[in-house]
């Protein structure tokens, strides 16, 4: 068996240093960007922009997701000034946005039409361009190939393909914010016939970037489930994979299989928009008071149905990738085995699964009938059973562990309770009597940012704070890692929690003035109304969101700050890991290990009673034989 | 190379004359139902059981799936499940709206 | 630094990277071509009882179609077996043979849409409908060559073959009299609109088929010397590609054509 597995070769010529080592050398803070000169060798274009190294690809992705959610963050900030103070210009930003987007923000005044705008393009930007691509193709790119083994992903070029049509997307996107009458304004979800009906070119624009994004993403699906099943180190049987791997596999078979209808459903409206058929139009639609000139004979139902499709197992895309790094980086902080490594992988497999079987329990308001409407409650609630499944196993492998508390862990124990309370918000909306009520209103905005943003979001931080001495050699500052975290967590919780409480009270979701008109504030003694308690929170809310943006000016500065000037690690696997991505060198070179890791056994063999060291990498020799159904 | 039996040109321009042949078949086989006076479910069933055999014809000896590997099947079959679940779940969800009610 | 089983298979998969690689992504083209369908049954299931267009279609044309596809399907299959008995005159003849066919598919269906495109429904004023492919039009006179239609008998125009039994004329109409005029472009009904996407997309599938051909054909075949089992594996991995294209077709043709 052995003779068909080739050696690598010795991997270093030493003129090709890897990417960040020679920052260290020249030494200054700038933006890592832009500090690039003449090197003889590979040339900073084929080296940083058409590179096929998984690592620099990583990197590439992993910049340009933090901007653009940085960007997206930004677009919600003005959003809520504007829900506290409707109708009042921004201050500071109002005429800059003025001067860029003209009408739409006369008078620095954010008007309805640029709030819907801002509205679609932050959950577009924050799910499509932000969290999918740090946690999936960032995380992934760089880390996957490393924990298995491999020297690069099995499609080098695709992958960079791959990154290139992300790229494009992301700038259509952003364009679409200056073409006249602004970006796309039919929310996230673009729900026809809203979409095709208002008569401006945003949501072309936004069907093209989609078209793009999604074709990035399938590329990328197929590069990670091919790499995963082909390119496993020589011993790295399924159940030797440490589950962030599982994790992204799963990911990848979702996106493999979900985005496609969604693709074609962007196709359908692309040519409404376009070519004015009417696949999502009903016969005798009216808009504006006046029948529409159109053929009709459309289903706007078929929009949703083909949309959630692919929606729900987009935020099992959201959740997956972050489980998985917190599965790591608990399992090294704890320094002892997960509890139950195979609940968690088969949860996650099963969660996969059924996520294909769930969607239209985003659609009960639609009208649809008790026993479709009973199929999805029955599937929504025995989808949440693997959830909670993972969820336990990591919190079970915290107990009796004498715990090291350090960045990446906060986080970790950050997102535990926070992911816990979005999934358990979750289960009143996937039944439908509840649902009727809840549905569209803040209780959902919650529910969602609850499992994303102090969930997902949180625990990427942590895998940034985890993995950056792997792709630097040098550790991010502890301190204001720290201060990161309790800030973050701590306005995470007064921006969010309160809308459980508005979305209760009755308070809708995309109303650009917040709800005002619906306030008692407004129509004195109207009954059924927002009582000014719930109007308050705006406000409270948005000062917690700025102060949540102020916290994040530590992390940016320690990331690129640590870059050049971070404590340097003294060893190649500073954290005391058992994963492969860990026994390489730091930052490891093209082609990855040195010598082709012969992996011996499982992923977190931490504390094992009688062992030298508190953790036995997966490829130091003499572990149990693999099972001979898996040899390799 | 992957597959380990013998090949040679002139077998597979037999094997194909005859997949060729049937694949005439059956669309002259279609086109007759086409024509022939049946309710439309009958014709609609008729038609594309007679499609999925050409199908068949096509993916398992031009692309040789009969003789692929479990692991393409095991994707293929999810892919295949998910696809009836997306036509089945919708096309059911749109059935059965209570009387009365138009969407 | 190779990455490896580019050509070997994998002992415990049994497959080399690129064979997987194919079938993912044939994976994800069931599903966007499934996506479609769905649609078109959903709009299909939910047009109106009789207005749903039967015979609007050149069974002819979507036949000979149907045989030319199949016929390049084989003949993609002949040219991968031919790298593989390592025969490269009959590769080239087998893969140019596949470029050809597949040029002439194009042919026909932009043919097809053309005769779509100058196909116009006209209602009068006084309430009728002409219905007929484009003859001339100036600024005061439109001359079809079709039939008209009285407006209360408006389902004939849904059913080509009943429509058959008013006899097709030249008719030269006044623009003054003309209330509305399209022709069957998509935005015609969701029949045309279907049509034209599905087909469309298929179509697009169908270059961008042409391009890896003709590239492996020309340029390409270069590798044919240098590493003969990579270039096996490309033709083989293009033919699925191609193979799967014909797939689609073999349900379009009935799905649109037929029924
Ligand atoms: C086990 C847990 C979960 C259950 C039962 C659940 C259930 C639901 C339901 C029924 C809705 C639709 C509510 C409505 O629109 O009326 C919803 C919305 C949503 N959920 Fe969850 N969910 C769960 C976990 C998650 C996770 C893990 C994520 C993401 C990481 C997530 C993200 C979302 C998003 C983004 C929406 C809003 C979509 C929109 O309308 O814009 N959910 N959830
Ligand atoms: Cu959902």
């Amino acid at each position: 068996m052995e003779k068909n597995v080739q050696q690598f070769p010795p991997f270093r010529e030493p003129q090709a240093p890897a990417v960040h080592e020679e920052h260290g050398h020249h030494g200054h803070d700038e933006h890592h960007h832009d500090e690039h000169h003449e090197h003889a060798e590979p040339g900073f274009i084929t080296k940083y922009i058409f590179s096929t190294d998984h690592k620099v690809i990583g990197i590439q992705y992993g910049l340009m997701s933090l901007l653009f959610m940085l960007f997206g963050f930004g677009l919600m900030l003005l959003m809520r000034w504007q829900i506290a103070h409707p109708g009042k210009a921004v201050p500071l930003f109002g005429p800059v946005l003025e001067k860029m987007l003209g009408q739409m923000a006369s008078g620095g005044v954010i008007s309805p039409e640029l709030y819907n705008s801002f509205g679609a393009m932050h959950g577009t930007i924050m799910v499509f361009l932000g969290v999918v691509p740090l946690a999936f193709a960032a995380f992934g790119n760089y880390v996957v190939p490393l924990m298995i083994g491999a020297p690069d992903m099995t499609f080098p070029r695709i992958n960079m393909a791959s990154f290139h049509a992300f790229f494009l997307g992301g700038v259509v996107m952003l364009v679409s914010f200056f073409v006249p009458g602004g970006a796309a304004q039919a929310g996230w979800t673009s729900y026809s016939p809203l979409a095709t009906t208002i008569p401006t070119n945003g949501q072309a624009f936004w069907l093209v970037g989609m078209v793009l994004l999604i074709t990035s993403s399938l590329l990328g699906a197929v590069n990670f489930i091919a790499t995963i099943i082909q390119l496993r180190a020589p011993g790295m049987t399924w159940m030797r994979l440490p589950f962030f791997v599982w994790a992204q596999f799963v990911t990848a078979f979702i996106l493999l299989l979900a985005f496609p209808p969604l693709e074609a459903a962007g196709l359908l409206q692309l040519m409404d928009n376009v070519a004015h058929t009417s696949f999502f139009l009903p016969t005798g639609l009216a808009v504006g008071g006046r029948l529409a000139d159109i053929s009709g004979g459309g289903s706007p139902l078929l929009w949703q149905h083909l949309f959630w499709f692919l929606g729900h197992p987009e935020v099992y895309v959201l959740i997956l990738p972050a489980m998985g790094i917190v599965c790591e980086v608990i399992a090294n902080n704890t320094r002892k085995p997960i509890w139950g490594y195979k609940s968690l992988v088969y949860s996650a497999l099963f969660v996969g699964f059924l996520s294909f079987i769930v969607w239209a329990h985003h659609m009960y308001m639609t009208g649809m009938g008790q026993t479709i409407a009973t199929f999805f409650q029955t599937t929504t609630m025995i989808i949440s059973i693997p959830s909670v499944i993972i969820l336990t196993c990591l919190f079970i492998s915290l107990w009796g562990g004498s715990i090291r508390i350090n960045t990446p862990m906060l986080f970790v124990l950050g997102f535990l309770p926070m992911f816990g309370i979005g999934g358990l918000t979750g289960l009143p909306l996937g039944l439908a009597a509840a649902d009727l009520y809840l549905h569209d209103t803040y209780y959902i905005i919650a529910h969602f940012h609850y499992v994303v943003a102090p969930g997902t979001i949180f625990a990427l931080f942590a895998g940034v704070y985890y993995w950056f001495p792997k792709m630097t050699g040098r550790r991010m500052n502890e301190f204001w890692g720290r201060v990161h975290f309790w800030c973050s967590f701590v306005f995470m919780n007064i921006v969010f929690m309160p809308m459980f409480m508005q979305g209760i009270k009755g308070m809708l979701r995309r109303m650009s003035d917040g709800g005002a008109n619906y306030s008692a504030a407004r129509v004195p003694g109207a009954i059924d109304t927002l009582p000014d308690s719930v109007m308050h929170l705006n406000t409270t809310i948005l000062w917690a969101a700025i102060g949540l943006g102020i916290a994040q000016i530590p992390f940016i500065i320690n990331l690129f700050y640590s870059i050049y000037h971070g404590e340097k690690v003294n060893s190649n696997n500073p954290w005391g890991a058992t994963t492969l991505e860990w026994q390489t060198p730091t930052p490891p070179p093209h082609g990855n290990f040195t010598v082709e890791p012969q992996v011996a056994r499982g992923p977190y063999e931490y504390s094992v009673p009688g062992a030298a060291k508190d953790f036995t990498p997966q490829n130091e020799a003499g572990g149990p034989p693999a099972p001979a159904t898996h040899a390799h | 190379m992957s597959e380990s039996h013998s090949v040679n040109i002139k077998g597979t321009i037999r094997l194909c004359s005859v997949v060729l042949l049937v694949i005439i078949c059956t669309t002259a086989m279609m086109i007759g139902i086409s024509f022939a006076q049946l309710t439309w479910p009958l014709k609609v069933t008729f038609i594309l059981s007679v499609a999925v055999i050409n199908a068949f014809l096509v993916a398992s000896y031009l692309m040789h799936l009969l003789s692929e590997k479990k692991m393409v099947f095991t994707v293929l079959a999810f892919t295949v499940f998910f696809f009836a679940g997306l036509l089945g779940l919708t096309l059911w969800a749109m059935a059965d709206f209570p009387v009365g009610t138009t969407h | 630094m190779e990455i490896p089983y580019t050509t070997q298979v994998r002992p415990d998969t049994g497959l080399y990277n690129a064979k997987l690689g194919i079938w993912l992504f044939l994976a994800s083209e069931v599903m966007l071509f499934g996506g479609l369908f769905s649609a078109y049954v959903l709009l299909r299931v939910g047009s109106p009882e009789g207005f749903w267009p039967h015979g609007w279609l050149s069974v002819t044309l979507g036949t000979v179609n149907t045989l030319i596809l199949a016929l390049s399907a084989i003949t993609t299959l002949l040219a991968w077996v031919a790298c593989k008995v390592n025969d490269f005159r009959q590769f080239k003849l087998f893969h140019g043979l596949t470029l050809v066919l597949a040029l002439s598919f194009l042919c026909i269906k932009s043919y097809e849409y053309h005769d779509k495109w100058i196909h116009y429904e006209i209602h009068l004023k006084d309430g009728r409908i002409a219905d007929g492919h484009l003859e001339e039009q100036d600024e005061k006179t439109v001359t079809i060559s079709g039939r008209i239609i009285p407006g209360d008998q408006e389902q004939l125009l849904y059913d080509l073959r009943a429509q058959k039994s008013i006899p097709r004329d030249e008719i030269k109409l006044d623009r003054s009299n003309i209330l509305k005029m399209e022709n069957y472009g998509p935005r015609h009904n969701t029949f045309t609109a279907i049509y034209f996407t599905m087909t469309g997309l298929h179509a697009l599938h169908i270059l961008g088929g042409c391009v890896v051909i003709g590239f492996l054909w020309g340029p390409g075949s270069r590798m044919w010397k240098t590493d003969h089992a990579r270039f096996t594996n490309r033709i083989e991995i293009s033919g699925l590609f191609w193979h799967f294209v014909d797939l689609v077709w073999i349900f379009l043709f009935p799905v649109l054509y037929l029924t």
